[in-house]
């Protein structure tokens, strides 16, 4: 009993110990963010990784989704005569909630997982301990210009997100359902106002810097070897993937009304 | 009247590094003469990298004192070390070349990275110094990954003397190279160690290279250096743990098995 106790009091302060770490490497980071040398050249090469090279993997989820979305509201609705407001639940569902959330867990998987292995590798051949040595801090080097391109990207990828989502949505609606073009453009203009936009790109700002923030953290602090380099990638993608979720609820719970 | 006695360029006294609560270094004391190049000896995992990285800063020393002329290197701030590592050259043992920079980049990161120079008059510079490692002009236009292990150790050679530094660190710059290339790469050093006047600490477990590279050489074993002197005394150490390594037996102090007797060996 004694051991079960001690074995709990260990892991949680293991967890504690571990939010501590993670909460002063973000400090630390954001910190260095705004003091100089500023690495523009970093900077462009991760907007362009993360904003540029995620459209693809971003327009075909949000696409999909509002295609998705249309159909299955429609089902429901129609069972009580309300499929008139398919194209307002296609662009609220789409702009506050499913466009920052999905845009956000695609980006972890991609981006996430890709900075974690590539900050992990350069931990275990040493390249750290090479840009340390050669006067670079390998904080402002590596991890800050990740964190300002996940922190603007991610925004601007939801917007786009949102409407790729929208037209998704019309082309169903129009298409497949028989809506009447001009209508559905109406319904979803109707009632979208422009906080349910500012919502979701607040929420993809939250989450562009926690993935960035997770996969430059468990990459930074890989262990040994490409074992240590896979299990930062797992990490990466898992605890910003969680990490996501909760915030989405914080910040939806921080602005409702 | 005696000579004055110059002040050794590196001095370490009681240097002591243990990590979670295992002590890898217990007591080492150095010092490096300027001008003078030391290979640092011993079995894998007795410290020797761990050295180096205290007297880089990339590791906190438990206790005990670095100095490079004259300067404690521990418990530095960060703008004094940023300013005592322009000191410094590095290679390390598998180049740590950043594979996401061409080559011309790569050697000249820190030039680049301060804003000294132009990018056209940076990567002429590259050129002129990858001529002198015996690469081609082209390959400063590659990246990393498309070189040899061989090229990619010049490359990390080239990026250690860009800035022209007053110290270069080796971290085994023969490592998994063919003998013929390993040769070509310690003529580079010697070169570069010459013509820049430099002082070198090397770690090597090629005691060809060994020989090639030293004036002096210190083994570490169990966390203490258990021999230092000229590299033409190795052989004439009379320390057991020096007379094996050097010459590479199996048996003896070192892997905690006898030598075998005369009378063994016959039977």
């Amino acid at each position: 009993m004694l051991n079960f106790i001690a074995n709990i009091g260990k892991a949680s302060l293991n967890f504690l110990a571990s939010i501590g770490r993670l909460t002063l490497f973000a400090a630390a980071a954001i910190r260095w963010t705004f003091l100089p040398p500023y690495y523009g050249r970093q900077l462009l090469r991760q907007i362009l990784d993360i904003g540029f090279f995620s459209l693809p993997v971003v327009g075909l989820t949000t696409l999909f989704s509002g295609m998705v979305l249309a159909l299955q509201s429609y089902t429901g609705f129609a069972r009580f005569s309300a499929e008139d407001t398919v194209a307002t639940v296609v662009v609220l569902s789409v702009t506050r909630e499913l466009g920052p959330v999905l845009a956000g867990l695609m980006v972890a998987g991609r981006i996430g997982a890709s900075m974690a292995a590539e900050i992990g590798t350069m931990r275990v051949t040493d390249q750290i301990d090479a840009l340390d040595t050669l006067s670079t801090r390998p904080m402002q080097y590596l991890v800050a210009p990740r964190l300002l391109a996940g922190t603007i990207c991610l925004p601007v990828l939801v917007l786009i997100g949102d409407i790729v989502g929208v037209l998704g949505g019309y082309l169903v609606g129009v298409y497949q359902l028989g809506f009447n073009p001009g209508i559905y453009l109406s319904r979803t203009m109707e009632f979208l106002e422009v906080s349910d936009v500012t919502l979701g790109l607040i929420k993809a700002a939250v989450f562009g810097f926690l993935i960035a923030l997770m996969g430059c953290y468990h990459g930074y602090n890989s262990g040994r070897g490409a074992e240590g380099v896979g299990h930062a990638t797992t990490n990466a993608v898992v605890s910003s993937s969680i990490l996501i979720l909760i915030s989405n609820y914080l910040v939806t719970a921080l602005f409702f009304g | 009247m005696a000579k004055k006695q110059a002040t050794p360029k590196i001095i370490i006294e009681h240097l002591v590094k243990s990590f979670d609560g295992n002590m890898v270094l217990k007591d080492i004391n150095l010092q490096v003469e300027a001008g003078q190049s030391l290979c640092i000896i011993g079995t894998s995992g007795c410290g020797k990298s761990v050295t180096l990285k205290c007297l880089l800063g990339l590791i906190t020393p438990t206790s005990g004192s670095m100095r490079v002329d004259g300067m404690e290197m521990v418990g530095q701030t960060r703008a004094q070390r940023e300013e005592a590592l322009r000191k410094f050259g590095m290679t390390f043992q598998f180049g740590a070349l950043f594979d996401s920079l061409p080559i011309w980049q790569n050697i000249m990161f820190r030039t680049l990275q301060q804003g000294e120079v132009s990018r056209h008059a940076a990567r002429e510079e590259a050129a002129h110094i990858a001529s002198q490692l015996g690469l081609r002009a082209d390959v400063i236009d590659q990246y990393p990954a498309e070189l040899s292990g061989g090229m990619q150790k010049r490359v990390a050679l080239g990026r250690a003397i860009a800035d022209k530094p007053e110290i270069l660190l080796f971290d085994e710059p023969t490592s998994g190279l063919d003998p013929i290339t390993g040769g070509v790469i310690d003529n580079l050093i010697l070169d570069a160690v010459k013509r820049l006047g430099a002082t070198a600490m090397t770690i090597s477990h090629d005691m060809a290279s060994v020989r090639r590279i030293a004036d002096r050489v210190a083994m570490i074993h169990e966390g203490r250096i258990i021999w230092c002197g000229p590299a033409t005394k190795m052989h004439e150490s009379g320390v057991p743990e020096v007379h094996q390594f050097v010459h590479g037996h199996p048996e003896g102090p070192l892997t905690g098995k006898k030598l075998p007797s005369a009378k063994e060996k016959q039977a």
